[in-house]
């Protein structure tokens, strides 16, 4: 359960950080009186949907160090065998960092309000991550034709479920883009598009962070940290 | 009281961002079936919830029958009586208190007290509650499938949980289960954001985060809770179904069953166990600190009194969300772990009672010399503390390894989280429907009918498990579905069996006075007027009652103060509500 505590440490950090900003230790008891006094705690200016995002990413994050815990606390079992990567998976790794870049180029372009750039990044961005997408399918089918199949030993099921988990949130991420990416070329004025944009590429950037966290301990360098850790802490 | 407005500024900014655009019905679909109003949503909720909630009681009564009468109810199987146990216990915890406490009273609550116009997405929300409902005709689907429900127990332990020898192990039972769990996981993660985010977001003008009533604070906390909880469930599911469906091995170890080898080897079901409790003791405090929160608001209101150390009680509520994250092996003493590892446990297990020791003084330095209204929500407040201090002292037993090891998998556990998180939270749930439905409905409840409710129903409960500590400490096993001639179980053990099972039909007897309650008052209750119990939190401000679409009229009220001005000397009357300037209009006081 060590990834897990890791990744909740740091949530309570962030929760603790912007708590402490909060004046938790006014005493509301003997203060009457208009909100202009305390300026700093009233409700954040940032779009509802921004804050509702980065709750959820919060929660798929937990997701996935639950996962990586689960696939920790497994893999010392005696029966473990890691099956040999596919190295298309380095492919889809560059397929992935591409659409992060687009869509960030994409917001810089919404910002800016030039719309061609805008749906030019766009396409770009959702076109790589379907073959993101393609990639991973190519990478079980790999696997699979090398006798690797989901039952066959926790590891290789441990393969299958993960990719297939972050792929399933890869998919319901294109839905977004692609609703962008046709309001785009329907026309609508960039200036309403900043928001919708800003999203996809924050939801992307952290999708892209999960997979490299996911892509290093599937190929074992996490496991080799972990125990490098393990050898300085005893 | 000092006004803290600086000086010279005698109006109030407009608020930097314009007011978001509120969602309309136009047609009779969209307002009461597919709507997107959390009042709305939340009596949805809620309704399913004590719809399904009902289901699992009935379940218990079965399984009463069954431990008191075991020869009379013999069509009561063993299989049956693990398939009841699972669902009552699935139910009550998940599909019941969750969904109750944050979907209903959540929905309800959060918008109107924050002072908001509705939850931030209201779309998600009203997909929120579909979801939930599609989770829970899956479970009642499970009971119709063939081989019935699963039987595994609601913590649903592997590998008992995926093999033949448990009820739905091999047939449909335990996929429905998983699915149904993973559904409403899904659609509870589409609620929980819109609570949190319109607790951060919603609050109108002056509502400061320390202004909060303490409701608001516990179902905050509770929905963060959750969020970061459910997943550890998710991940446990889905791993399962992999086990169940395509034969991996996460969980299940090298098993041969009726001499046949199964396919599964080396898997770790102790790796089950902590992904669930994980989940399960945050559940624990999920349930819990919204019934803080409501109590806390109750006791205030109708103690007529200002609620003592609000910045403790919210500290505390933070404090008890955090720990709780950091105690889940406790559920585990009896899995073969190390030492050190119970003994960590252990300790942050008895650290949890310091906050929560810390809540309950303050509830009672809240009725010290208040003045105290015994109303049917006062009543069952105060039934609330009691019961949970006495199932809290049984938790500190149990969280002790030396102690929890000779009485783990008795009746002594089963009456002590019965106590605590089903007893305790459930008086909660009903001090406050007959608190808020006067808001919810216009009317008020019947007094008779919720008198007799309220005190059958307290007795009753602790009838039932006040004895069943003394069946727990002789020894008496839980999940037997029949004791048998045992050598070490005394007559008096099956005599009282027969008490408690009658004590349980007659507390059964009375929700169904309380569900009619329910239904009659709606049309034949006295008239509520908007703010019958003179409370101060903006939900009973509202420009009508029931409150409208928009719930607050044209313009949003704006907070002046925190939530609990009762009896404040020189005030005009006992109560001054949140958005009352009061005083300050006269000349600022000195």
């Amino acid at each position: 359960m060590s990834a897990i505590l890791i990744f909740l440490a740091l949530i309570t950090g962030i929760a603790g950080w912007w708590l402490a900003r909060q004046r938790l230790m006014s005493k509301p008891w003997l203060e009457a009186g208009t909100v202009n006094a305390f300026p700093q705690t009233e409700a954040p200016l940032t779009h509802p949907a921004k804050i509702g995002l980065g709750v959820f990413l919060a929660v798929v994050g937990t997701l996935f160090a639950l996962f990586i815990s689960a696939y920790f606390m497994r893999m010392v079992y005696d029966d473990w065998q890691a099956p040999p990567m596919p190295r298309l998976l380095w492919l889809n790794t560059g397929m992935l960092v591409l659409a992060s870049v687009s869509l960030q180029c994409a917001v810089v372009a919404a910002h800016k309000d030039q719309l061609d750039n805008l749906k030019l990044a766009l396409l770009a961005g959702a076109l790589t991550s379907v073959a993101f997408l393609g990639g991973q399918l190519l990478a079980w089918r790999d696997l699979a034709a090398e006798g690797y199949f989901a039952a066959e030993n926790p590891a290789v099921s441990f393969f299958y479920l993960i990719t297939a988990m972050h792929g399933l949130h890869v998919i319901g991420g294109l839905v977004v883009l692609g609703r962008t990416n046709v309001r785009v070329w329907l026309g609508e004025k960039s200036s309403k598009l900043v928001l919708s944009t800003e999203l996809c590429a924050m939801y992307w950037h952290v999708l892209l962070i999960v997979w490299l966290v996911l892509f290093a301990v599937l190929m074992g360098w996490a496991a080799g940290f972990i125990d490098v850790c393990r050898r300085l802490l005893s | 009281m000092v006004d803290v407005t600086p000086h010279g500024a005698d109006f109030i900014p407009p608020a930097e961002v314009a007011e978001a655009e509120l969602y309309h019905p136009h047609s009779w679909w969209t307002r009461y079936v597919f709507s997107q109003d959390a009042k709305v949503i939340a009596i949805q909720y809620a309704g399913t919830a004590l719809g399904i909630g009902l289901v699992a009681l009935v379940l218990s009564w079965l399984m009463r029958l069954k431990l008191a009468f075991p020869d009379t109810f013999s069509f009561i199987t063993p299989d049956a009586y693990y398939q009841f146990m699972t669902m009552h216990g699935m139910i009550m915890v998940i599909y019941l208190l969750t969904a109750l406490f944050l979907g209903g009273f959540g929905n309800y609550l959060i918008p109107l007290m924050v002072g908001a116009r509705d939850m931030v997405f209201p779309y998600v929300n009203m997909l929120s509650y579909w979801i939930y409902l599609l989770a829970v005709l899956v479970l009642v689907g499970s009971f119709f499938a063939p081989g019935g429900p699963t039987g595994a127990g609601w913590t649903l332990y592997p590998p008992q949980a995926i093999l033949s020898g448990t009820p739905g192990g091999q047939d449909w039972g335990i996929i429905l289960m998983l699915v149904s769990l993973i559904l409403f996981i899904i659609g509870f993660t589409m609620g929980g954001l819109n609570y949190v985010v319109t607790v951060l977001q919603g609050r109108t003008r002056g509502m400061t985060l320390m202004r909060l009533p303490l409701t608001v604070w516990g179902i905050f906390t509770a929905t963060v809770m959750a969020l970061l909880a459910f997943p550890a469930l998710f991940v446990a599911c889905v791993m399962m179904l992999f086990d169940r469906i395509i034969g991996s091995s996460f969980f299940m170890p090298a098993i041969v069953e009726m001499g046949e080898q199964l396919p599964h080897n080396g898997g770790s079901p102790i790796m089950f166990q902590h992904l669930f409790w994980f989940f399960g003791h945050p559940e624990v405090y999920i349930v819990a600190l919204p019934a803080f929160g409501i109590v806390s608001d109750l006791i205030s209101t109708h103690a007529r009194k200002n609620i003592f150390g609000y910045r403790m009680m919210v500290w505390a509520i933070i404090g008890i969300g955090a720990l709780s994250f950091v105690v889940w092996a406790h559920h585990m003493y009896v899995s073969g772990m190390h030492p050190y590892f119970g003994f960590f446990f252990a300790t942050t297990t008895l650290i949890i009672a310091v906050p929560t020791a810390i809540k309950v003084y303050n509830w009672v330095l809240t009725l010290w010399r208040g003045d105290i209204h015994l109303t049917i929500p006062m009543l069952f407040a105060l039934a609330f503390i009691v019961t949970f201090v006495n199932g809290g002292l049984t938790g500190l037993f149990l969280g002790n390894v030396v102690v929890d090891v000779p009485l783990s998998d008795t009746m002594f556990v089963v009456a002590h989280f019965h106590m605590v998180m089903g007893v305790a939270p459930i008086l909660v749930i009903f001090g406050a429907i007959y608190h808020w439905y006067p808001k919810i409905t216009g009317r008020m409840l019947n007094e008779w009918m919720g008198r007799f409710h309220f005190w059958v129903t307290f007795v009753g409960a602790y009838l039932i498990f006040f004895p069943m500590h003394y069946v727990g400490l002789v020894g008496v096993p839980r999940r037997y579905p029949e004791l048998g001639d045992t050598a070490f179980i005394p007559p008096s053990v099956h005599t009282l069996n027969e008490f408690i099972t009658v004590a349980a039909l007659t507390v059964g007897f009375a929700q169904m006075v309380f569900l009619f309650n329910l239904i009659w008052s709606i049309r034949h209750g006295r008239h509520a007027g908007d703010n019958p119990w003179g409370a101060a939190t903006l939900e009973w401000q509202t420009a009508g009652t029931p409150p409208p679409h928009g719930n607050f009229g044209k313009e949003l009220p704006v907070v002046y103060r925190w939530a609990y001005d009762y009896s404040v000397p020189g005030a005009p009357e006992d109560f001054i509500p949140q958005n009352d300037p009061g005083p300050l209009t006269q000349g600022r006081p000195a």
